[in-house]
């Protein structure tokens, strides 16, 4: 109960701050929309896609896991901009609930995410992009684990670092292989098969067949419910440890 | 209200491929009494901040215990929380937030209710007379305003004790006036305040009692006038040229009425003398006859400097 009235009070914060610098919506959109409209008319041809449609299909979940992936790493640096004005300190000498001081902040960037996502899926409809409500909302429920992993993450080695000259090599080495590694900008179908077996332990790999799975519409695609299970797991201990990081002694 | 024994605390710090362990704080045994403004002093790098901090949770300690406002720092560091109140050294506020914000928040935090803690927060603006800017950002704050938001945070859910670290420091003096004049406010309305200050007016002026501390111990505890009492009697200070200091000092080492000869930085003497008026006389016959020039000589009281230097060889302004 006090559990979520605390992540409830951190996350009316941070969402309101959010919410009064708009610009993060243009920042946040316009490159996927850039992708959407200068890359993705490459893929009809490159995937051998019979329609547009078709190739979006392929194009549209990978995208929007890419936005879960990096949205989620790179909020680490919002959280060191506030250790360094003392506001985490303030309030780790309150009695608040340091899991709440993480789960506030990772469910605003979650929020933030599928706002990012449903507006993007909507542009997509726009190019004649075709997915069923309930696997489309399977599909929000996978990305929004995977920004809660991966900003739970971030915080937690920006509770580490300390500093953004540290976080931001940092972020950007793990993010590299993970992005390459997971078939999200062409299938990994088209990959030799060693390269295939390296992908395989990839869980953002499998979270991307899942999606696509989704936005095909096939829902009882073994990789749907994996994907789902490893992120979802990933999710949890990623929190677990992030909200240790809070709990310990900042500075 | 609080009571230390042994308090420690050590950290390791990596220059290179050393790892180096440095004692920041070497056992501390406090105790400081309910309703009064408790100074905490000492150079930069003392074990100050790191004492205060795991007085207030933030750190754990390595050994010792502590009792605060009746609730165990081990034990019970969640009890602990709840009594306390704890205002940093380098800023607690969000640039994009409102103090109005702010405040309500914190006191939400404190599992306030909402009704109460929007009432709070109007209270708390009005004694710290933020009122007419509270809902403005916090970026476009004075220093002082800003130091009295933070304050206001800090006891927002009213604490048995509040720990100030460095209160004033980087205040004009006009704001620090008046941050005096609100910590004692603090006490008025029955609260503990811990403060840790490198300013010696400070601690002499506001506080009812204090420590020194350095290098992570504690040197000297007591009212302010019962430090400089203990160092009895007065001090002349003599200006020479540097070149003499080592034969003046030879000269007047071991004088009946000196009590204690320390040699300043800056080449000067300083001689800890029962009386200065029949002191003087005689340390200027005793340099004359030596054949030493002298270029100033003057007389003053011990100051809280003056029980810094006894107690640690150095002086705090130099440190």
């Amino acid at each position: 109960m006090k559990l979520a009235r605390d992540t409830w009070l951190i996350f009316q914060r941070q969402f309101q701050l959010l919410v009064r610098n708009p610009v993060w919506v243009f920042v946040g959109v316009f490159q996927p929309v850039m992708y959407l409209l200068l890359f993705a008319p490459l893929l009809k041809p490159a995937l051998n896609a019979p329609t547009q449609a078709e190739a979006y299909k392929i194009f549209v979940p990978g995208l929007l896991v890419l936005l879960a992936i990096f949205g989620g790493l790179f909020q680490g640096f919002g959280l060191i901009a506030e250790l360094r004005a003392g506001v985490i300190e303030r309030s780790r000498v309150t009695p608040v609930s340091r899991l709440a001081l993480l789960l506030g902040r990772s469910l605003r960037d979650v929020v933030s995410l599928i706002v990012q996502a449903i507006i993007i899926t909507l542009l997509a409809l726009a190019f004649d992009l075709r997915v069923v409500l309930g696997d489309l909302l399977l599909a929000y429920l996978m990305l929004a684990l995977i920004a809660l992993m991966t900003s739970a993450v971030s915080y937690g080695v920006a509770l580490k670092v300390k500093s953004e000259d540290a976080l931001a090599p940092l972020m950007n080495t793990v993010a590299q292989p993970v992005l390459l590694l997971s078939g999200i900008l062409l299938p990994l179908s088209f990959a030799p098969g060693w390269l295939q077996g390296v992908a395989d332990w990839n869980p953002f790999s499998w979270a991307v067949d899942g999606t696509r799975a989704l936005f095909a519409g096939d829902l009882g695609n073994d990789r749907v419910w994996q994907g789902l299970t490893i992120i979802a797991v990933l999710a949890v201990l990623g929190v677990y440890w992030a909200a240790r990081q809070f709990a310990r002694s900042v500075r | 209200m609080i009571e230390t024994r042994g308090l420690r605390k050590s950290f390791r710090s990596r220059a290179g491929r050393e790892t180096k362990t440095v004692e920041a704080v070497r056992g501390v045994d406090l105790t400081v009494a309910e309703g009064e403004i408790f100074g905490f002093l000492g150079p930069n790098g003392a074990g100050k901040t790191t004492t205060l901090r795991m007085l207030a949770t933030l750190i754990e300690p390595d050994d010792g215990e502590a009792i605060i406002a009746g609730a165990d720092l081990r034990k019970a560091p969640g009890e602990v929380r709840r009594r306390i109140g704890y205002v940093a050294q380098g800023g607690s506020t969000w640039d994009e937030s409102t103090a109005r914000e702010e405040l309500v928040l914190q006191a939400r935090l404190y599992g306030i209710g909402k009704t109460e803690a929007h009432q709070r927060a109007v209270r708390a603006l009005d004694a710290f007379q933020l009122a007419e800017f509270a809902d403005r950002k916090c970026k476009t704050y004075s220093g002082g305003q800003r130091r009295r938001v933070e304050i206001a945070l800090g006891i927002i859910h009213e604490p048995k004790i509040v720990f100030l670290d460095e209160p004033t420091t980087g205040l004009d003096p006009q704001s620090r006036a008046h941050m005096w004049d609100e910590i004692r406010r603090l006490r008025t309305e029955g609260m503990t305040v811990f403060i840790t200050t490198h300013y010696l007016d400070e601690a002499d002026a506001l506080c009812d009692r204090i420590a020194i501390m350095d290098h992570g111990q504690l040197v000297a505890e007591g009212t302010p006038a019962d430090l400089k009492r203990e160092i009895s009697g007065e001090v002349v200070q003599v200006g020479l040229d540097a070149a003499d200091t080592p034969q003046a000092a030879k000269a007047l080492d071991g004088e009946a009425y000196v009590r204690k000869l320390e040699t300043g930085d800056d080449g000067g003497l300083r001689l800890y003398v029962d009386e200065g008026a029949t002191a003087i006389p005689q340390i200027l016959r005793r340099l004359d006859h030596a054949g030493l020039a002298l270029s100033s000589i003057e007389l003053h009281r011990p100051s809280l400097d003056d029980v810094f230097l006894t107690k640690t060889g150095r002086s705090l302004r130099e440190s």
